[in-house]
């Protein structure tokens, strides 16, 4: 099971995600991707782009590790583990 | 609402700007913060959609059917599995060998929800980067690529099937605010007495048109000029900067070009050039045709492409009665000094008798006498991508 934090951003277009424990049963990030979607549908098209990639100015962290496969996502989610996906400072 | 409100997409989000009966007031309607790229009420539904480029989060097409009250995602634009396109290299880009960088071979994905179009029937249409048409016939409940234009040679063939010419006539536009140089598709105009008869015009390669409904697709270029390519008169290579045509009388066409303004009378079959520089009416962005008279359009001229803003620091809208022949500028109540305003191409709109416009700047014009005179309705609004009545 992995523990999932959010930005803040992202409940703007969730609002039904906000102050809920996110926990989802996933070996690897695109798991975590793909249960948070059917938590909120539509969430892993934010995240992601049509060919699953993640979105350039978006991270995922995997405990302190940034995920290093960005294509699809491959990296593992041990039991226990927090998950955080977070914009990247960018914009104006 | 008709020409009673208007409906303008900006850099933050989307406001509504509404005649009470103490004036025209602006109020923000949804998305604040959001990249509205286009907003627009559907004529046949009173459906009102939102073009979204969410910055980080992506494009996403938001619809609200509540008059604003409230938006929510509708069916996403995507690109299916395998397309595929040829994106031609920065300009600055070379090769190993020292010459211009070649074309490579990209997966598609949506880079920004550019334009949207209604047909009767349910039908929507999304114009994208990179250059694909998206279509749904139930009312924007799902969206399909439109194939054959995505296939057309001028794009370099179907690489589904293997069927491709191995170059591409479609360049790219900085539209994309991806850092990419992808084409996209920024104008599409249904004919309203033929609804299977569609003209879409694309930054930069040029116009094409359907009459069967998006089965098949040619270009529609022959007259265009440029004076950028070294062939002048090159059938593609043009870059439309937005075409729009008279609902009355279909056949007139009109295009603000990079290198001009351009009209025809004969369904886009041909183009005049019909640009008046001596007058400052050469280069814009946006177009905006008569509802009911062909030879009447408005632009917005600009300085050049080499500073794209209002000539002289004075706000003026040029207008023609006669096809183009002359144009007469509009400068009553707008600002004459110090204003260097841009309008991009999608946010300049008539209905009514009734004109509007807005800039870059945050500044909306109105005008209830077709030009005659104008007042400022709003001038603080974020930087101003589309404006519709509607």
């Amino acid at each position: 099971m992995a523990t999932v934090k959010l930005t803040r951003h992202l409940f703007t277009f969730f609002p039904q995600l906000e102050g809920e424990e996110l926990v989802v049963e996933a070996t690897n990030a695109a798991e975590v991707v793909s249960a948070l979607d059917k938590l909120a549908p539509g969430i892993a098209f934010y995240i992601c782009d049509e060919l699953g990639r993640l979105r350039t100015h978006v991270n995922i962290f995997v405990g302190d590790e940034r995920i290093a496969d960005r294509e699809r996502l491959s990296d593992p989610v041990g039991p226990d583990t927090r998950v955080f996906i977070m914009q990247a400072l960018s914009g104006g | 609402m008709g020409s009673d409100r208007i409906l303008v997409g900006t850099r933050k989000g989307v406001f509504f700007i509404e005649k009470l009966r103490s004036g025209w007031k602006p109020r923000l309607a949804g998305h604040a913060g959001g990249g509205a790229n286009y907003v627009a009420s559907d004529p046949f539904s009173g459906t009102i959609w939102a073009a979204m480029g969410h910055g980080h989060w992506g494009a996403k097409l938001s619809r609200s059917t509540d008059e604003g009250k409230t938006w929510t995602d509708a069916a996403q634009v995507k690109f299916p599995r395998g397309a595929r396109y040829l994106s031609p290299p920065m300009p600055d880009e070379t090769g190993p060998d020292g010459k211009p960088a070649a074309v490579t071979l990209k997966e598609a994905t949506v880079q920004k929800l550019w334009a949207l179009a209604f047909g009767p029937g349910g039908r929507v249409y999304v114009g994208t980067i990179p250059g694909g048409l998206f279509v749904s016939n139930d009312g924007g409940e799902s969206f399909e690529l439109n194939r054959p234009l995505w296939d057309h040679d001028s794009r370099g063939g179907d690489f589904w099937n293997g069927r491709t010419t191995g170059t591409t006539h479609w360049f790219g536009t900085p539209a994309a605010e991806s850092g990419d140089f992808a084409p996209g598709i920024h104008s599409i105009v249904v004919d309203p007495r033929n609804p299977e008869r569609v003209l879409v015009a694309i930054s930069t390669a040029g116009v094409l048109e359907t009459t069967d409904g998006g089965k098949s697709w040619r270009g529609r270029n022959r007259g265009m000029t440029n004076d950028y390519l070294p062939d002048p008169n090159a059938e593609w290579g043009h870059d439309p900067h937005f075409i729009t045509l008279c609902p009355g009388q279909p056949d007139f066409v009109w295009q603000q070009n990079h290198t001009g303004v351009f009209h025809s009378d004969d369904g886009a079959q041909t183009w005049r050039k019909v640009s008046q520089p001596e007058q400052g009416v050469h280069f814009g962005f946006p177009i905006a045709a008569d509802a009911k008279h062909g030879g009447t359009a408005w632009v917005v001229p600009g300085k050049s492409d080499m500073q794209r803003m209002a000539i002289d620091g004075g706000l003026f809208v040029a207008r023609t009665q006669d096809g183009g022949k002359s144009w007469e500028p509009l400068r009553n109540g707008l600002p004459q000094e110090n204003a260097y305003d841009v309008v991009l191409r999608h946010s300049l709109d008539q209905q009514d008798g009734k004109l509007a416009f807005g800039s870059t700047t945050g500044n909306l014009y109105v005008s209830e006498d077709r030009g005659e005179s104008w007042q400022s309705v709003a001038n603080n609004l974020p930087p101003i991508y589309s404006v519709r009545f509607g």
